[in-house]
């Protein structure tokens, strides 16, 4: 799903934020991603969902290579994946439905299907009596986990979360791994940005452990080592 | 894989191929599905912009004002320059020419002369003044009285006053005419009496190119007016804009509203514009018709025209959606998620 070779990336007037970094990611995977902050976690995730382009080597993501994607095709792209933020992202001028409907809406679907499909994916994270509330008056939890079915609402084949359970305590983190552990079950491939030792730690799936832009660990079965 | 395929529909079209169809058996069924969600999407950015508008109704009312103003003024000139156009119409025709003889001419050269007047060709004389009653008639229209009396003699030429034979003579066939006329022995000039109301149409000719041109500068102020507004807006809702592009929503998605808040701004204006100059000429309609009476014309106020005030609305509504175009586009690319 993710293969990346030899990928670095240079901010203009910067050193690199990554440098050399080979990895794969198959598809079905469950893998933490870790690092101090400024290894390059956020780097990565944001060459994943285009949001910066590579400077060197190449990086496929569901066979299609991010270097000769065309500007247009992005979108295209980002639809088949789900994102979760740390600081959620949702809409504030709107409800909790309208929220998790913008990937579905963004994809043109008739307000039939759209229901039907919001509403499983409210109902999967456990706010479907929720849904006319706005956002502003739900709990962190709560609003992480609109995010999280705005992320899947469109049954994406690869989720990335980034720090999804970075502002929330320890019972509330283990109920968010519980939602992306079924989300995996069900066949999609996830990559979770954490620094979390202890979550991490109690879910053993594993690690891709970044340092300095290089990567330091990669427990991924069957993935090639960088050198 | 799909993402490889050469795109031959334009970008909007896109939800046709989304990513479910190629997972799916039903891919086909499903994709006819999304093509309807895509018309689906159309009313559903017009009404939620059309929402965004009514939910700032001051700043949207102040918006749609500017731009009212803007296309009323150009539109109560033309107004006012089609009515003048009305008013003076008929006034080139019954052209007459003044043939003027030759001052200090003897009686009998006055008759001669007249005569040949009377032959030549596309001319009919409709009357002659001897230059003694044309200055009894000039002594008793302009009171002159005692200015006359101290003239030696008398000063006017004999006329003959000859009109077009043709009932339709155009301005180059009374030209020709009066060429003949000239060149008769014993006349001074022939003046057609009506250069008066040729300098009058080029007048008008010439104030119509300067509402014209007036017309087209305030078009362009439209234009900055709703582009100014929308970037604002753009500049606003910028989270709201990396979210939905984070998601996957093409530029087109994401322009869409604002193309039809640009829309309703320029269409409302319209609208606005059509409410004052309905409003002008019903004001002015009492009035001018007195005037009219008084003059004994029954010459009355045209006021905007249906054909008009959908010349209004449609300008007005392109006007905003370019407008809007303009601004939208450039501003959209800088605004990128990171």
């Amino acid at each position: 799903m993710i293969r990346f070779d030899h990928v670095s990336k240079r901010y203009p007037g910067q050193q690199d934020a990554l440098s050399d970094v080979s990895l794969h990611l198959p598809a079905g995977e469950l893998a933490f991603l870790t690092g101090h902050s400024g290894a390059g976690k956020s780097t990565l995730l944001k060459l994943i969902a285009v949001i910066e382009r590579v400077t060197r080597g190449s990086a496929l993501i569901d066979n299609v290579n991010l270097a000769t994607l065309r500007r247009g095709r992005v979108p295209w792209l980002r639809r088949q994946m789900g994102i979760v933020f740390q600081n959620h992202q949702l809409l504030y001028d709107r409800n909790v439905f309208d929220n998790v409907a913008l990937p579905l809406v963004v994809a043109g679907y008739r307000s039939g299907e759209l229901g039907r499909r919001v509403r499983a994916a409210l109902d999967k994270v456990g706010l479907l009596e929720r849904e006319r509330a706005m956002p502003i008056t739900l709990s962190g939890g709560e609003q992480q986990r609109v995010g999280i079915a705005r992320a899947v609402v469109h049954r994406p084949k690869l989720l990335l979360a980034d720090e999804p359970t970075g502002n929330l305590d320890p019972e509330l983190s283990s109920e968010i791994m519980d939602l992306f552990v079924q989300f995996n079950q069900v066949g999609t491939t996830i990559l979770i940005a954490s620094h979390d030792i202890a979550l991490i730690e109690r879910f053993r799936y594993p690690v891709i452990s970044l340092a300095g832009g290089r990567v330091v660990r990669n427990d991924v079965a069957g993935a090639e080592r960088a050198p | 894989m799909i993402l490889r395929r050469k795109r031959t529909a334009p970008a909007p079209r896109r939800p046709e191929r989304a990513p479910a169809g190629k997972r799916r058996p039903a891919g086909g069924q499903r994709g006819a599905s999304r093509f309807l969600g895509w018309l689906q999407e159309h009313p559903r950015a017009a009404l939620a912009s059309l929402g965004r508008l009514w939910r700032n109704p001051v700043a949207a009312a102040m918006t749609m004002a500017v731009i009212a103003i803007a296309l009323a003024l150009p539109g109560a000139l033309w107004m006012l320059l089609k009515n003048a156009e009305a008013a003076s119409e008929g006034w080139d025709t019954g052209a007459r020419i003044s043939v003027y003889l030759q001052p200090g001419l003897e009686r009998s050269g006055v008759e001669a002369t007249a005569e040949a007047v009377a032959t030549v060709e596309g001319a009919q004389v409709v009357r002659r003044i001897s230059a003694d009653e044309a200055l009894d008639e000039f002594r008793a229209l302009a009171g002159f009285d005692r200015a006359l009396d101290a003239l030696e003699r008398n000063p006017l030429p004999a006329v003959v006053v000859v009109e077009p034979a043709g009932a339709d003579a155009d301005t180059d066939a009374l030209a020709e005419l009066v060429q003949r006329l000239q060149a008769v022995d014993g006349v001074d000039r022939a003046q057609i009496d009506l250069e008066w109301v040729e300098r009058l149409y080029a007048l008008l000719d010439l104030i119509e190119r300067g509402i014209t041109l007036l017309a087209l500068l305030l078009a362009a102020g439209v234009l900055l007016i709703v582009g100014n507004t929308i970037r604002l807006d753009v500049l606003n809702r910028r989270s709201e804009i990396e979210v939905v592009k984070l998601i996957g929503g093409t530029d087109a998605f994401i322009q869409r509203p604002f193309l039809y808040s640009g829309f309703w701004y320029g269409l409302g204006g319209g609208l606005l514009a059509c409410l004052v100059l309905f409003t002008l000429g019903a004001l002015l309609a009492g009035p001018s018709a007195e005037l009219a009476a008084a003059y004994g014309s029954g010459f009355r106020l045209r006021g905007l025209s249906a054909a008009e005030a959908g010349l209004l609305l449609v300008g007005g509504g392109l006007l905003g959606l370019l407008g809007s175009r303009l601004a939208v586009g450039r501003h959209l690319k800088a605004i990128e998620p990171g």
